[in-house]
């Protein structure tokens, strides 16, 4: 019945979508909770930077933005990403580095939000003991923040899984690539949908189970 | 109390969502005429971005298979204003025929054995050749194996780069992109160093305004590549469109068209195909 | 201006923000100088390459019927998507198993897969099992596409939304002896669509970039799209995908805009009901994370969602 599987890899497909994903998460991550700080830190310019960054980023689909960083970044600026010469691996990180640039705006506003959670009673008292305003964010909000965040976080975690597939756009062998090559090439749609659906669903539904049951553990009961 | 503010916003907002699909439809209508109602409409699936062969220009459709459905159409009975044209991208062609969506596809189709077991061709009606295009100051691709450790670009469902890189140039590297124009970004700013397809498209593409004289084929000639007119299979349109394509070339409007399409690019054509061969 | 994050600041704190911004500004002119000058080396910034912007022909060729496009399969996948997901929300707060566990399967499962599949899918059903006109099976099989992910996320949102009420609503309705529907449709309801909208909100943008997909998988021709066509004929691919990604954000803007003038009005008009999601409600209750912005991550929804158990 999966004959038409032959010859095709699709756990290696799969593999590449889950090391897209698991980069550009911790890229995200980062990247997101500096934009985070960005916006409630005191410095004016970097506030509205932070804000117009995350602004623009979001309305924009992520189509463009990937394409923009092979045709754009790559092509027109010359950016090698340490990788010069070598198109499958540079690709592979153009489309990390899009992914990034995307997603760092939902984590911004997930853990901007997740600082808001935290009682105001206590940024007084850390600035009452003379912390600055980096420990303040270091030592007490973001450690808070970071426990009541992890829910939203799981679900931008799984919006990302599923919007790896846009790196089918430059290139990336990833598991869209292969579904889109096995359809053009094969007569069975609807199967071939079905396991890649179900590739999916393999990937997020524990994600979302596992980080909602952690998120429920560490929260702050309040 | 609450809820009657909030149902008063929302169908406010889908009040304009609405309208603005409305006139958006209502236009579209005018745009392309409806194709159920009223005289008989042919529907005829090209490219529409292919300079030469088929684009969607500011001006109506233009190009080599544009002129040679419009053609077929007039034989089989259809004027120019019953066309309705339709894009078929290389990856839909084989379903959208099978489906019916439209009568027949000119759309650089070459005729593979492949393709034969799900739709039947007419033609062909041209013969080019898979071939590439470098930057017109890049002396080092003189033949297919010059390839080699070099960037190659193609679009993604096209199986011309795979051939290359399978067949001629082991070692070169593939970049996939949704459109041709995405790889000639890439050729021009030297991030790509040759892009792979049938030299009639490619031929087109040099010749555009903005790229004139930046471009130049290589001429290897890799494969012959015969352009049909898909139908449906075991359709009674293929012994009709065969006539059609015959007569095309003896009263010489095939020439016109070429001469037409294929003259600002300085594309050395084939001579006009005998109908029913293929040249594999 | 001084937050709760940091204290006002002296003498010694106003010389680094200055620095700060300094060092900031010099880094950012510096990649904008960058960027103006690579551009200009590969000959991006011709005038050719962008006049067509600046005419009619390209626009009602290729841009605006696109856009006309774009509208339409996001307005359409809004208007069914939204009660839709409304119905499915509540029908996973239902009392009775039979309501909830179907309900909840649907949710999960659209929730899970990308909505590119869910369109692929949606074109082959069209064809195959209806005499939807190949004309505007693309279009079905977008919204289709659009609405049934959409819904999945949309029906968390409410759900999310109605849970982060604070309990004291429903019981009181109930004692004075509303039926559940009752309470549903004049309680909690009402009650939590301010805080949900932020949300629902960020998934109406989503639901707009999303249309993107069906060009590139399709035929479906909006923006991006008809923006592709274009580039061939004009062979101006950055110029081109640049005004997209404005167009994109123009329209994204509004509809945030929109919303938060909308949300803002809510808010005002609500000054004796009880618990609204404002920046203290919040505290109280650590589920209902971000009253005020749109948050949740793309397809995340509100942040109470992470109730996945």
């Amino acid at each position: 019945m999966f004959d038409f599987l032959q010859g095709y890899d699709v756990l290696g497909a799969f593999w590449t979508t889950v090391q897209l994903t698991l980069l550009a998460a911790a890229g995200s991550l980062v990247w997101g909770t500096l934009l985070a700080a960005m916006r409630v830190g005191p410095v004016p310019l970097m506030r509205g930077f932070a804000t117009v960054y995350v602004n623009t980023v979001r309305n924009i689909p992520l189509t463009v933005i990937i394409l923009f960083t092979s045709l754009g970044l790559a092509n027109t600026l010359g950016v090698t990403l340490g990788a010069k010469g070598v198109i499958d691996t540079l690709n592979f990180r153009l489309a990390v580095l899009g992914l990034v640039a995307y997603t760092s705006a939902f984590v911004c506003e997930v853990i901007r939000s997740g600082i808001n959670t935290v009682p105001v009673g206590q940024a007084e008292a850390a600035r009452a003991i003379g912390l600055s305003f980096s420990q303040v964010l270091r030592l007490v909000v973001l450690p808070q923040a970071f426990r009541s965040s992890v829910g939203p976080l799981a679900n931008v975690l799984i919006a990302l899984t599923k919007n790896t597939t846009v790196a089918a756009a430059i290139g990336v062998a990833e598991a869209a690539t292969l579904m889109r090559t096995m359809v053009e090439k094969e007569a069975q749609l609807i199967p071939i949908a079905a396991i890649f659906a179900l590739g999916f669903v393999i990937l997020t539904l524990p994600t979302g189970l596992i980080l909602g049951w952690v998120g429920k553990k560490v929260a702050i009961k309040r | 109390m609450k809820l009657r503010k909030v149902t008063a916003a929302s169908a406010a907002v889908l009040a304009l969502a609405v309208a603005a699909t409305a006139c958006g439809s209502s236009n579209n209508d005018k745009g392309s005429g409806s194709s159920s109602g009223g005289g008989k409409k042919i529907t005829i699936g090209i490219k529409f971005d292919q300079p030469g062969i088929g684009q969607k220009t500011p001006q109506g459709y233009a190009g080599f298979d544009v002129d040679v459905a419009t053609y077929v159409a007039k034989k089989l009975g259809y004027s120019a204003d019953k066309i309705e044209w339709k894009e078929s991208k290389s990856a839909d062609r084989e379903t959208m025929l099978q489906r019916g969506d439209v009568d027949f596809i000119a759309a650089s189709y070459s005729i593979t054995p492949e393709r034969e077991k799900s739709v039947d061709f007419a033609g062909p009606y041209l013969l080019a050749h898979q071939d590439v295009l470098v930057r017109a100051n890049d002396s080092s691709i003189k033949s297919p194996a010059d390839l080699n450790k070099k960037n190659l670009c193609s679009v993604t469902g096209s199986t011309s780069a795979q051939n290359v890189h399978d067949k001629l140039a082991p070692k070169a590297q593939l970049q996939k992109y949704p459109t041709y124009s995405a790889c000639l970004t890439g050729l021009q700013s030297g991030a790509i160093d040759a892009l792979t397809t049938d030299d009639s498209i490619l031929a087109g593409y040099a010749s555009q305004a903005q790229y004139k004289g930046k471009f130049k084929l290589g001429g290897f000639k890799m494969t012959n590549e015969n352009y049909g007119i898909g139908v449906k299979k075991g359709s009674a349109l293929k012994a009709k469109i065969n006539k059609a394509l015959e007569d095309m070339v003896s009263d010489g409007s095939w020439e016109t068209a070429v001469k037409k399409n294929f003259g600002p690019a300085g594309y050395k054509n084939e001579p006009a195909p005998k109908i029913g061969v293929v040249k594999s | 201006m001084s937050s709760v994050l940091y204290d006002a600041q002296g003498p010694r704190a106003k010389r680094r923000n200055v620095l700060f911004t300094g060092i900031f500004v010099v880094a950012l002119a510096a990649l904008v100088w960058w960027v103006y000058t690579s551009l200009d080396d590969k000959n991006q910034l011709e005038w050719v390459l962008w006049k067509p912007f600046f005419g009619t022909e390209a626009w009602s060729t290729y841009l605006w019927p696109g856009l006309q496009n774009t509208l339409k399969a996001a307005a359409l996948a809004m208007i069914i998507a939204l009660p839709l997901g409304a119905v499915l929300g509540i029908a996973r707060l239902s009392d009775h198993v039979w309501v909830r566990v179907p309900a909840s399967v649907v949710v999960e499962f659209f929730r899970a897969i990308p909505v590119l599949v869910l369109m692929i899918f949606g074109q082959a059903l069209y064809a195959n099992y209806t005499n939807v006109s190949s004309d505007d099976r693309p279009l079905y099989a977008v919204v289709t596409g659009l609405v049934l992910y959409n819904a999945a996320v949309l029906a968390e949102i409410v759900r999310a939304g109605i849970l982060a009420l604070p309990k004291g609503q429903s019981e009181a309705a109930v004692a004075i002896g509303m039926r559940k529907g009752q309470v549903m449709r004049l309680i909690l309801l009402p009650q939590s669509v301010t805080a949900m909208l932020p949300a629902i909100v960020s998934q109406l943008v989503v639901i707009v970039k999303d249309t993107a997909l069906g060009g590139a998988v399709l035929t479906f021709p909006e923006l991006l799209a008809s923006g592709n066509t274009m580039i061939g004929y004009y062979g101006n691919t950055i110029a081109t995908f640049t005004v997209i990604a404005v167009i994109f954000i123009a329209l994204n803007f509004s509809i945030t805009t929109f919303a938060g003038w909308l949300e803002a009005r809510l808010r005002r008009s609500k000054k004796s009901t009880g618990a609204v999601l404002g920046e203290d409600a919040v505290e109280v209750n650590p589920a209902a994370v971000g009253g005020g912005f749109g948050t949740g991550g793309e397809g995340g929804g509100m942040p109470g969602s992470r109730t996945y158990l």
